[in-house]
């Protein structure tokens, strides 16, 4: 009898690279769904045409420029696809959807040699991308009408976060007055990108995303606390009124969306949880000083995009707690 | 629930199969094959000869140094060589070959069934007692038991801390021995307690084991100073620096021993062969094992006399499965795959588990995602992915900086990571790498030292 010899452990937990995707796709359904609700075919078609193209361009590029065998199986194509598409308005012209997937997979990702290679959050090379190369298309959000609005001559509308934006410019309270109510916020139907609109569908999916230990809270929970209390102060300061801009601030744009689902990325994010939540602050800061300070409305694509650069360091200079290791 | 404070997996713990099997007793081979390592330390010397009769628990072999430990026949007959054999991994090792005729044993040894609870000896005689009876501990590691009863120079013992934990998957020797002989297992702790001055013991049991936990209880209300401690499910428990922190709070510091947070840590078994070996004159001649798998016959916790061939207790569990890919020595965490089943049974081994074709072969290791979890599991608090990079990248130094010596093999990495890279076989050769690298350094300075000490 011939018998298998290889050193210890021999057993597994079972887990699995495309097991983790698949959890938060799974995660990101919720979001989904709201985004049907909200924008109808728009939503399908934009994140079918985004899934479509990532999966293709990583196969044809492992298949003809990289030679090897092709790692589509593992679903984060498939992943990266889904969130861009929640990064871009529904009304984009499919075109342009598909040279965002080109960049996102081929530059983002396969560029430096495919899937846990690359030091950036690939969806979000993407959309950076867009944003810069097609300001106009990117920024002009329809207005949430359902299945019932025609999908490519949609009705257009401000974001709370340009109303937001305008109020501190102005240093004028009455111009909040123009804000969704909270809850329309909070639930989804306001303006934004596809994915983005629904903070309530997207911690849905942070709790599915705990649950099932694919991520922990430390990014997350160190992001959101970080611009809550940036946003108390600045409001305090400012004079406008604090529920609103905290309510506003934390709800739109993708703060999110980006806080759960990108700045969680595995491959970018630091591996400790010491460094998660520098990084996590790192985020939060970033974020609210482009919205308060910068020339965009929203920066939550910059700020992840930014601490991803310095992920490596957070690396090298934070180490866990090891056993036995006495306080100096 | 109490349990250590970093890191740590939950593995299914497969021990359905054998939990609960009365512990039988395997019949006496008719050749013995006694290897003479089978501790951690010098290796035993043969004190025997061709043609030499010997009766059970005779020694024939004494210990090689302070810390190793003797070994006594297991059986009675005729020496029939002293040679060379080769272990389950095709490595050669000494050991002495007995024609087994009988079983006679020698006349001082107690074979009742009675229980001795009355014991006069001082501590240090119980102290030589155990290290004649070449018992070492028997969840594993097989480190000479005396030695750690005599703790070095300005270090004080506090508490005995008892492993009954038991954190390996499928098996169950240890629970089962602490259901059947649980009165002999406190009595053993009453010894050590005595042995080393103090008064405290704790017995960790985790708590997939109800059962032990509440009968332990029971016999420890007649015992005082001795506790039971429940702990969550959680692998490595067992890890003896896992099992202090869980059970008192303390963290063993870097490259140092129990003793130096006040802890002696024994197994279950290993109590168990010191109450025989002090109360009933038996040396360590035989183990409780488990037989497993999905797919045994008939799979349970077995009493092997050493040098019993392992193909006869296979035989009495039913065969090997014709589905088998893998036949481990110990659990699947931290047990060895092994080449064939010639080996004789001795000191090391607690379980054979034998694995089906499709659990035994590894899956294709794909990139590294940088999810983080292996440092999340690392019970040490490492870096398993930075360490395994090192490692391919031969940067030695680096993982010696980064503490790889801490390393203690348990697989938590290897198991949890979704891309199943083999972190701890590069981390194991690192280790290995660093370890002669601080060996080498230790001995240029040694030899540094005496020369400046001749130049004067």
């Amino acid at each position: 009898m011939k018998l298998i010899v290889a050193p210890a452990p021999h057993a597994h937990s079972g887990d699995s690279v495309r097991k983790n995707m698949l959890n938060v796709i799974i995660a990101l359904m919720p979001a989904f769904i709201v985004a049907m609700i909200a924008f109808g075919w728009g939503a399908v078609i934009t994140t079918a045409v985004s899934v479509c193209s990532c999966v293709l361009f990583e196969w044809l590029i492992c298949k003809f420029l990289m030679k090897e065998r092709s790692h589509v199986g593992d679903l984060s194509a498939v992943l990266t696809g889904l969130l861009l598409a929640f990064n871009l308005p529904c009304n984009l012209p499919l075109w342009i959807v598909v040279l965002g997937a080109l960049v996102a997979i081929g530059v983002g990702k396969m560029s430096f040699g495919g899937l846990g290679q690359n030091p950036f959050n690939p969806a979000l090379v993407g959309r950076v991308f867009l944003l810069i190369s097609f300001p106009v298309q990117m920024t002009t959000w329809p207005r949430p009408l359902g299945f019932s609005g025609s999908y490519l001559d949609a009705e257009t509308a401000a974001t709370p976060l340009y109303t937001l934006k305008n109020a501190i410019k102005a240093g004028d309270s009455s111009i909040l007055d123009e804000l969704p109510t909270l809850w329309d916020s909070f639930s989804g139907m306001i303006g934004g990108s596809l994915g983005e609109v629904s903070a309530i569908a997207l911690l849905i999916g942070f709790v599915y995303l705990l649950c099932t230990k694919t991520i922990t809270w430390h990014i997350p929970v160190s992001i959101i606390l970080t611009v809550s209390l940036f946003a108390v102060v600045f409001a305090a300061i400012a004079g406008l009124p604090v529920c609103t801009f905290l309510g506003t601030t934390l709800c739109a744009g993708g703060l999110m969306l980006g806080a759960i689902y990108m700045a969680t990325d595995y491959v970018t994010s630091p591996m400790t949880h010491c460094g998660q939540i520098v990084y996590g602050i790192g985020i939060g800061l970033i974020v609210m000083i482009i919205r308060c300070w910068g020339a965009y409305p929203e920066g939550m694509s910059f700020a992840i995009l930014i601490m991803n650069a310095v992920t490596p360091l957070l690396n090298m200079y934070i180490h866990p707690k090891r056993f036995g290791e006495k306080k100096k | 629930m109490n349990t250590f404070r970093i890191g740590g997996v939950h593995p299914h713990d497969n021990k359905e199969f054998s939990a609960h099997k009365q512990i039988a007793a395997v019949p006496l081979p008719q050749k013995a094959i006694i290897p003479l390592v089978q501790h951690i330390g010098a290796p035993a010397k043969a004190v025997v000869a061709k043609g030499d009769k010997v009766l059970v628990g005779q020694v024939i072999a004494e210990a090689g140094g302070f810390v190793s430990a003797p070994v006594h026949s297991p059986v009675s007959g005729t020496v029939a060589k002293v040679d060379a054999t080769t272990d389950a991994w095709g490595l050669p090792m000494p050991a002495i070959f007995i024609d087994v005729e009988g079983d006679e044993w020698l006349p001082e040894i107690d074979r009742t069934a009675d229980i001795k609870t009355e014991c006069t000896l001082e501590p240090k005689k119980i102290i030589n007692k155990i290290q004649a009876a070449g018992i070492v501990g028997l969840g594993g590691a097989c480190f000479p038991t005396h030695v750690k009863l005599l703790p070095p120079p300005g270090k004080v013992a506090e508490v005995l801390i008892v492993n009954g934990v038991e954190c390996e998957p499928y098996l169950t020797c240890d629970h089962q021995l602490m259901l059947e002989r649980g009165e002999q297992i406190m009595l053993g702790i009453d010894l050590v307690l005595k042995a080393l001055g103090i008064k405290r013991a704790i017995i960790g049991i985790e708590k997939n084991k109800p059962d032990a936990i509440a009968h332990m209880a029971e016999l420890a209300k007649k015992h005082p100073g001795v506790e039971v401690k429940p702990l969550a499910l959680k692998y490595p428990q067992g890890g003896e620096k896992q099992l202090i922190d869980a059970c008192i709070g303390r963290q063993v510091p870097s490259g140092c021993l129990p003793i130096e947070v006040g802890a002696v840590v024994d197994n279950v078994a290993t109590l168990y062969a010191i109450y025989e070996a002090v109360m009933k004159n038996k040396p360590l001649i035989s183990r409780v094992m488990t037989v497993t798998g999905k797919s045994v016959k008939n799979p349970g916790n077995y009493e092997v006399r050493f040098g019993t061939p392992l193909a006869q207790v296979i035989e009495l569990a039913g065969g090997i499965p014709e589905d088998t890919g893998k036949i481990i020595g110990g659990g699947p965490m931290m047990g060895r795959a092994m080449q064939n089943v010639d080996m004789p049974c001795n000191k090391r081994v607690s379980g054979l588990l034998f694995m089906k074709k499709d659990e035994s072969v590894r899956v294709e290791p794909e990139n590294c995602i940088r999810c983080g979890k292996c440092v999340d599991a690392c019970p040490m608090g490492l870096e398993p992915y930075m360490l395994a990079k090192l490692s391919a990248a031969q940067n030695w130094d680096k993982m010696e900086q980064l503490n790889v010596m801490d390393c203690i093999d348990c697989g938590c990495c290897l198991f949890t990571c979704p891309s199943h890279r083999p972190l701890l076989d590069y981390i194991r050769y690192g280790k290995g790498k660093v370890g002669g690298n601080i060996r080498a350094r230790q001995m240029a300075a040694q030899a540094a030292k005496a020369a400046a000490e001749a130049k004067k």
